[in-house]
This record gives C-alpha cells, structure tokens and sequence, in this order.
C-alpha cells in the first residue's frame, strides 16, 4: 500500500525542526482576546502586530451590538447556499451598501475572502480563455485561476512591459483576463496601476483589482488601489475581503458589467457552500458604516504605519518595499534566522507573523509586520524597541 | 531547433535554482530532484519562457516534470513558431 500521507513527509520534518527551535509560529492560539492589538497567550499578555486587523474594530461596541442582534433575530446560521434557502435579507444589504461605498453598480457577498477569490477568477473565466497573473499573487488567486480551466500566464511582478510582451506572445481568442493586487500581502507593495491600466489601450483585456489588504486602506475614499490612483474607471472588477479592515469574515466580487449578477448562477464556490452566517453579515454592515463615518481611524492607520516602517528603517533593518505600507515584512537571511527572530520577538512579547519560502515571493524569508490604527505610539514604539534589542543585534 | 539542442539550454538556465549543484539529464525530474518548490518552478519556467521567447502557460508546467519533457515542448513551440 502507498501511504497517502508519506509524501508530506518532508514538510512534517521542517515543521518538526521549527518546534524544536520553541514555540510553533504557525499555531500559535489566543487564550484571551483583550483589544485589537492585545492578547493573552500561555498567559502571558502579547502585543499583536500580525493580524491585518488593519482599522482596529473588531471590539468597537457598535459593530459587536449588531452581531449580537443578528444573533438574537437571525438565529446563529443560515444553513444553506445563496442560491437556495440561504439568503437573507441582510445579505442583500450588505451588498447594496459595499456597491454604494465602491461607486459600483453590483456585488456580491461570499461566505469568506479566499471564496471570493476562487468564485469570481472561476466564474469570470473559463476553459477558452487566458488569465495572467502576477508572480507574487496570493495563493487564493493561483487557485482561484486553476479551479477557472482558463490557460495561465504569470507575468513578472508589478511589471506592466513584461505583461506587454506576455500578451504580445499570446495568440488566444477567447477573452483575457489581467488580475492585480492593491496591497501584497508578504512585501506590502502596491501594483502600479496606472501603468497597467495604460496596457488597456494596447491589448484587449479585462482587469481584476483584489483589494482584500487595501480595501478601507487606500484611497480618499478607503475603496482601494483604483481610489488611490484616481483610476476606478480603469477596473473593471473588484475582490475584497471582510477578515481584515472590516474585521469580520467573507468576502466580495463587484463591478459595473450589466452581467455581473448573472455570476451567482456560474461560481461554484458561491452556489455550493452555506452563505455567512447572520452575526458575519450584521458585523461587516456595521463595520463599514464606521469605516466610513470614521475616516480618521484610516488616517490613524497610517500614521502608525509610517512610525513602525521609520522606526524599523532607522533600525537598520531591510523592509520589504521602500514605501510606507500597513504591511511591513523584515527580511531575514534564512529561514533558520527567521524562526529564531520570530521566537525571540514572541518571548519578548510581541507577535508579528513568520512568513518562508514557498509562501513568499522569491524565496524571502520575512518578519511580517502588519498595523493597526488601534495601536498607540507607545505601541508602536515598543514594537520598535524589541525589534531593536532581539533583531537588529 | 531540436530537443538536443535546448536540453543544454535548458540545463544552464536551471543553474541558479540547482542548489545542490546536482548533475543534470534529460531525465532530470526538476521539481523532486532539484528539491525546487512550486513558486521555484515557477520562477525557472519564466526564465525559460524568456529565453526561447515563449509562452509556456502554468497549466503546461505540471505535466513537464522533466528536463527532457520541457525541452520537448519548447521545440515544439519553436518548431509551430
């Protein structure tokens, strides 16, 4: 007989190797959530700098009062897809209010973010058409294209002329398909939109904006990367995510296409699960009221943002890109390095996330750091000077 | 241009991601032998893509474990070119 589970043997053996060096970054549990930015963990009170709790709300009492109403009036699930007994009218709301705040004429809900990738890359194209996608896509993406049947084409990252000559070689028929990131998740850098949205004017294709860590983040507006480069007319489809600045779980596919909703009758990943459960909805329809009634929490994340990436910097430590992000990754040499930092960091107190190889973009091992507005400068200044005494030594 | 050819090719374009500095053969299995992870592959495969002048889709990629089995489909890309 061949062991099904034999062929992870190597993974079982790295992982074991990280163990041993301490604690397990990939498995570390919250006892005790406290704030945003504080948890008890082995009893001990950690600082949270991993959680993509971008605008701090998981414990604004607006957004937990409507939870605990939607569990009170909804009951605690749906039991059932979108496409059968499980839309409620809730969900239909917080549809209309995510195209009201995106300036979009459609979206529509999914159960999680990494859901909404795999429907909507899956639902747009199909077997005779091409996707290009670029290298440092999260992996979402990379699954949401395979389940798609659409023939694959990775282009270099944030290159729009290595796109140009992708394109220039390919010789399809069917329709293309051009998917982006706002923010990337490992280094915290942003696609230049404006020079791929320029590309529109020599190729024919579709382009696809996942916004799941710039959603709420970027722009005027907190719509994301089209918000902030005053080019939304240039995107023709939007993913978000509801984990991160919303603070809740699911996800979102928008656009303008007169089509779009017919997109709920072809996404098997939105037909063939149970839509969010009611306490989801009402906490992400509450949560984007705030977004929007608070942009100065927006304004916050960013000036916390850019203390951490100064304070790192003038640490001497390499970050992942040269501009200020929510996402702040320090590179390591090694993933041997890497596990050492991240426990040394963990023992002093503070949790970020320990990024390796194949999870990163050009085999980078990372100390990824991500910021809320809920954090305080003495927060941040702490995060700061911990990095100082266990990395930059 | 022929499998013969592009095997060499193919060969010198895999040094950098040979960390092991492993002999290579057609019948090389880059992924396992190499110990190349799935973003490594995927990385080389552009580098292919760009020397030959190519498109090598990722759908392509899985079933091209082999020196020999890439070079195969390089030629017959250059060969349809």
């Amino acid at each position: 007989m061949v062991d099904l589970l034999e062929k992870h043997r190597a993974i079982a053996d790295r992982f074991q190797r990280m163990i041993d060096m301490g604690v397990n970054a990939l498995g570390v549990t919250n006892d005790q959530m406290i704030s945003p930015t504080r948890a008890i963990v082995g009893g001990r009170e950690i600082i949270l700098a991993g959680t993509n709790n971008y605008m701090g709300i998981t414990f604004e009492p607006r957004v937990i009062a409507a939870g605990k109403k939607a569990l009170d009036e909804f009951g605690t699930g749906t039991t059932g897809s979108r496409i059968a007994n499980g839309s409620f009218a809730m969900h239909k709301e917080l549809e209309h209010s995510l195209a009201k705040f995106l300036g979009l004429k459609h979206c529509i809900v999914f159960t999680t973010g990494y859901q909404a990738n795999l429907g909507m890359l899956s639902g747009l194209a199909g077997p005779k058409d091409t996707i290009y996608l670029d290298a440092d896509s999260h992996s979402s993406i990379y699954d949401g294209c395979t389940l798609s049947g659409a023939k694959l084409v990775r282009f270099r990252h944030n290159d729009a002329a290595d796109l140009d000559k992708r394109m220039a070689r390919d010789d399809t028929e069917g329709g293309r398909l051009v998917v982006l990131e706002g923010i990337y998740s490992m280094l915290g850098d942003r696609a230049p939109l404006a020079d791929f949205v320029a590309l529109k004017k020599k190729h024919d294709f579709q382009l696809l904006v996942d916004d799941a860590h710039s959603f709420g983040v970027l722009g005027p507006n907190g719509r994301g990367l089209g918000d902030e480069a005053g080019l939304e007319d240039g995107v023709d489809f939007v993913i978000g995510t509801f984990s991160k600045s919303i603070g809740a779980i699911g996800g979102f596919g928008a656009g303008n296409h007169p089509l779009f909703d017919t997109l709920r009758y072809a996404m098997r990943p939105y037909m063939f699960t149970a839509s969010a459960s009611p306490a989801s909805v009402a906490t992400s329809i509450a949560a984007l009221d705030v977004l929007e009634k608070e942009p100065e929490r927006r304004q916050r994340l960013w000036d916390n943002s850019q203390r951490l990436f100064d304070g790192l910097r003038a640490l001497g430590l390499e970050t992942g890109t040269h501009i200020v992000s929510p996402v702040i990754a320090v590179k390591m040499p090694d993933e041997l390095t890497t596990i050492a930092k991240w426990n040394a960091l963990f023992e002093a107190g503070v949790y970020v996330n320990m990024a390796v190889p194949p999870g990163t973009p050009n085999r980078l091992c990372l100390l990824r750091c991500s910021v809320s507005a809920a954090h305080s400068f003495d927060d941040i200044d702490r995060i700061v000077e911990i990095f100082k005494k266990v990395v930059a030594n | 241009m022929t499998e013969t050819d592009i095997i060499p090719i193919i060969c010198d374009l895999l040094g950098p991601y040979n960390l092991e500095s492993k002999a290579l053969a057609a019948e090389t299995d880059i992924p396992a032998e190499l110990n190349i992870d799935s973003v490594g592959v995927l990385d080389f495969i552009m580098e292919v893509e760009d020397h030959f002048d190519i498109e090598i889709p990722m759908n392509v990629v899985s079933e091209t474990r082999t020196v020999g089995d890439l070079a195969r489909y390089v030629a017959a890309q250059k060969n349809k070119a």
